[in-house]
């Protein structure tokens, strides 16, 4: 208690960040995610081979490589040199198109299982009377899709909260970052991190509430 | 037959195979408009690849399929426009499950045919109340019996105003007295004059409702006729066997 009476601006700090890279991350994964499962359920060969690929080469590598191999292939890209919030937007960035890349890859097989889950008659019978492919998607498979996949979406949210934590070794001053400088600062390392596994806990708390209410909610729509 | 432009859909030599397995082989057919032509045969025969040919929810191996003068496997065809046209019922409902009843009902003319909201609810609610559903026009399918579900199935394939309409088992999925009521629509969509295509194994509405009875097995149609003809004087002994097996069963 006493050790974060004493330094909790370091951990808050921390928390901001974290935060703040998981939501980008839980974004841009998630609608990178669309994309590929669209592109794996294509008829197109190459459109469905490069998914494929990219599905299998991006769960198949740790994150913590693909971190490092995306930082220093990107490093020619001329990102802004400003700080926000505390954080060098020119290390964050790789870390949120890295992480971001990693998530949308898992995201990517729960939506094409989620739509394969929806029964084959509902697109038939939206074909019959004359709607395009696309029209199926958006309006009859996808909303009964969703239901399906809400639960193992959350799921990959939460992880990724989690898995955020593999920037501190890029020099982001996220929550374990933060929480080793309190280490370094105090020796004492125990209670550090309990500290971080208490707020990483509460984040992952709240996620998993929003996602039961937004389950509850389209529940009520079938009743 | 008689020439190509008087008939609705016209099948010229129909082939369909599922990998090595040749499902349909050469069917050559003509659907006129008015008629009720009712598809029987044995599980496996093709009768439901067939149907499925027709609104291409199966795509042919080979052959041709001309409805109202339309090519609909030519390579420009519009096949969304097509469908429109052709209604269809499936054995398992398919109602769309996140929809209400009226929404089912709906959705069709007022995404597909662009019709105003009012007027797509409006022609809704009366097809509705003439199969007796109306009070259930804001439920979810989900609260509806089989035979319910099945009669607004067939009031959103009606909702598009198709030329012709193919029912593919309408009522096998159905408990044995829901039969009727879904029967009982269809024969009142028969006696409109409404062009049908039904695929049963109802023998009673083949020859009842029916004006034309097409007997298929492995892939081809052996014998066809008026059913007053076909079920008491069938001529293919394959016909003479399946009907005898399901006239007398017990």
């Amino acid at each position: 208690m006493e050790i974060f009476a004493n330094y909790y601006q370091y951990f808050l700090r921390g928390t901001r960040t974290t935060i703040l890279i998981s939501l980008i991350t839980v974004f841009c994964g998630f609608l990178l995610g669309c994309v590929i499962a669209l592109l794996r359920l294509s008829k197109n060969r190459i459109l469905n081979g490069f998914a494929k690929l990219y599905i299998t080469v991006l769960r198949g590598t740790p994150l913590l490589v693909q971190l490092y191999i995306v930082y220093y292939q990107l490093d020619f890209i001329p990102y802004p040199k400003v700080n926000i919030w505390g954080v060098a937007l020119e290390r964050a960035l790789p870390c949120v198109i890295a992480l971001s890349l990693n998530s949308a890859s898992y995201v990517a097989e729960v939506i094409r299982s989620g739509i394969q889950a929806v029964d084959i008659g509902q697109s038939e019978a939206a074909r019959s009377i004359g709607m395009t492919n696309g029209q199926t998607m958006l309006h009859i498979v996808m909303p009964q899709a969703i239901k399906n996949i809400l639960p193992a979406i959350g799921n990959e949210f939460m992880v990724m909260i989690k898995e955020t934590s593999v920037i501190q070794y890029l020099g982001i001053s996220d929550l374990m970052y933060n929480n080793g400088i309190v280490v370094t600062a105090t020796y004492n390392p125990l209670p550090c991190y309990y500290i971080s596994a208490v707020i990483y806990l509460i984040l992952n708390i709240v996620v998993g509430k929003g996602v039961d209410t937004f389950e509850r909610r389209l529940k009520r729509s079938e009743r | 037959m008689s020439d190509k432009s008087s008939a609705m859909i016209h099948v010229e030599d129909l082939h369909k195979s599922f990998g090595s397995n040749e499902v349909l082989r050469g069917i050559n057919e003509e659907i006129f408009k008015g008629e009720v032509v009712t598809v029987i045969g044995p599980s496996g025969s093709g009768k439901s690849t067939f149907l499925r040919c027709l609104n291409r929810l199966e795509e042919p191996t080979s052959g041709r399929i001309i409805f109202e003068g339309n090519d609909i496997c030519a390579p420009g065809a519009d096949i969304n426009l097509l469908r429109q046209k052709m209604g269809m019922v499936f054995q398992q409902f398919n109602l769309f499950n996140h929809l209400t009843i009226l929404q089912n009902i709906t959705i069709g003319p007022t995404m597909v045919r662009k019709e105003s909201q009012e007027e797509a609810e409006a022609r809704a609610m009366k097809l509705l109340e003439r199969v007796g559903l109306a009070d259930k026009a804001q439920e979810y399918p989900s609260r509806l019996s089989g035979g319910q579900k099945q009669r607004i199935a067939i009031v959103r394939a009606l909702a598009m105003n198709p030329d012709v309409m193919l029912f593919d088992e309408p009522t096998s999925a159905l408990d044995p007295e829901m039969v009727g009521e879904v029967l009982g629509v269809m024969k009142s969509l028969a006696e409109e004059g409404i062009t049908m295509v039904v695929v049963t194994h109802e023998m009673g509405f083949a020859q009842k409702v029916g004006t034309r009875v097409l007997f298929m097995d492995g892939g081809q149609i052996l014998e066809q006729g008026p059913p007053q003809q076909l079920f008491t004087a069938p001529r293919h002994p394959r016909t003479q066997d399946f009907l005898s097996k399901v006239l007398n069963c017990i």
